[in-house]
């Protein structure tokens, strides 16, 4: 192998690499919030008494989770119009990203409602604790605390899924380094600094969690 | 608002051999990824759970490195550096690599937590009516962690056919390229993008369904007769 390794476009469009990587960023945290809301709420909904409500939640969560997230992006972004509903890209792609962290916060957190004692509610009824604050204060913290390994996982992984905003041409992370690489044709300098970039950024969104995690451990 | 339902079916009976031969190409590469991924990585997930420190570090790095990259990069990657690390790929090869690397990355970590989750007395019995390391894999630990593995990995396998949407990418003719190529003609976004959907919805439907009928099946099998 003769291949002689130039990292100069690299380090030229450096600033480039670095703005795609916080866009990622930030329609990762985004997408992750509005998701996780909606996975929570969807979470009680499935961890409920009312056969609708659980209904609801589970046909969600399963035609969701076995939908590709690059289909829902395009749908999104080159179906809806036809509905009159255009978005521009990053909004779709942010509204997809969404919807699909949903689905995967739902079952985060239906796993951390599961892992709930019953014992707990039960005292916050016998104190006399309304139906809404038992859950407000008494089920959600604890709940938050089991869901957190299983919520590290996720975020890291959506964090990955925001590639594909390349493909509806949001200039984030991998849309830059696939223009650099066809400007430069510096392949492997190109992909491995890109590959270097998103396996760093995973890393430390992970340590942070879990930071997170041990502080909040009882 | 109009959905152009007649049209729309006419496109799908119109297309209808390039859309077999999309979905056919989407379920022989993810079930090439996943056979050749589950291979790899059983033998990965094998070395992080009971290699010695110069074999499982390699493994680990290998895990973190791999599972740290988005799949979208990985299949760019593979394909893109192929040719100058003198191993031109096809774009179906290039995608095939990519999607059995990432799932053996994923795999490991199934198999591993499988394996780590067995008591320690297995091995030990094992070792003490004199099998060798391989038999005891085979017959006594291998066994026991399929059936505990069984739910994570069919998890596994319908996300690799989620993957192999990325190929599309890279120009790999599968489900994903080929609507959006019948769209170019048709302009019909919304329904063929939904019957993808709904294609990959099916695939997934019957990947769960095999899963939850292997579990129910590998239940009772195995499992230590009772004394007489």
């Amino acid at each position: 192998m003769n291949y002689t390794f130039n990292f100069t476009p690299v380090w030229q469009n450096w600033p480039l690499l670095l703005e795609g990587l916080a866009l990622g960023l930030g329609l990762a945290v985004l997408s992750i919030a509005i998701g996780s809301i909606a996975g929570l709420v969807l979470a009680f909904c499935a961890t409920g008494k009312h056969p609708a409500l659980r209904a609801l939640a589970f046909g969600y969560v399963s035609i969701v989770r076995n939908l590709p997230i690059l289909v829902i992006v395009l749908f999104i972004f080159f179906g809806l119009p036809q509905l009159g509903l255009a978005f521009d890209k990053s909004t779709s792609f942010v509204l997809a990203l969404s919807l699909y962290a949903a689905a995967y916060m739902t079952e985060v957190f239906r796993a951390g409602l599961l892992g709930v004692p019953p014992g707990i509610s039960e005292a916050g009824q016998a104190i006399g604790l309304t139906p809404l604050s038992i859950k407000y204060y008494v089920v959600l913290p604890v709940m938050l605390r089991n869901a957190m390994p299983a919520f590290a996982n996720n975020f890291v992984s959506l964090f990955k899924d925001t590639s594909l905003a390349a493909a509806i041409a949001v200039p984030e992370l991998t849309f830059y380094a696939q223009k650099i690489n066809s400007e430069s044709f510096r392949v492997l300098e190109v992909w491995s600094v890109t590959a270097a970039l998103y396996i760093a950024t995973c890393y430390l969104i992970s340590l942070l969690l879990r930071g997170l995690e041990s502080r909040l451990r009882l | 608002m109009d959905l152009e339902l007649s049209y729309f079916l006419s496109e799908i009976v119109a297309n209808r051999g390039m859309l077999l031969q999309g979905a056919w190409t989407t379920v022989s590469v993810s079930a090439l990824a996943i056979a050749s991924g589950t291979l790899l990585g059983m033998l990965i997930g094998l070395a992080l759970a009971y290699a010695s420190a110069p074999l499982r570090w390699p493994a680990r790095l290998y895990v973190d490195l791999i599972r740290g990259t988005p799949v979208l990069v990985l299949v760019l990657a593979t394909y893109y550096m192929s040719t100058p690390l003198g191993l031109p790929l096809t774009p179906f090869q290039a995608g095939a690599v990519a999607l059995c690397l990432f799932c053996a990355s994923h795999v490991a970590e199934i198999w591993r937590g499988a394996l780590q989750a067995l008591p320690i007395g297995q091995l030990e019995a094992g070792r003490a009516i004199g099998l060798t390391f391989p038999r005891i894999c085979l017959y006594v630990l291998f066994p026991q962690a399929m059936r505990l593995a069984m739910p994570t990995w069919v998890t596994a396998a319908a996300e690799m056919v989620k993957a192999s949407t990325l190929l599309s990418v890279i120009g790999v003719a599968e489900l994903l390229l080929t609507s959006q190529q019948i769209i170019s003609n048709n302009f019909l976004n919304l329904q063929f993008y939904f019957l993808a959907g709904a294609i990959y919805f099916a695939i997934n439907f019957c990947i769960d369904m095999l899963g939850k009928y292997l579990s129910r099946h590998l239940e009772g099998a195995g499992k230590p007769r009772s004394p007489v």
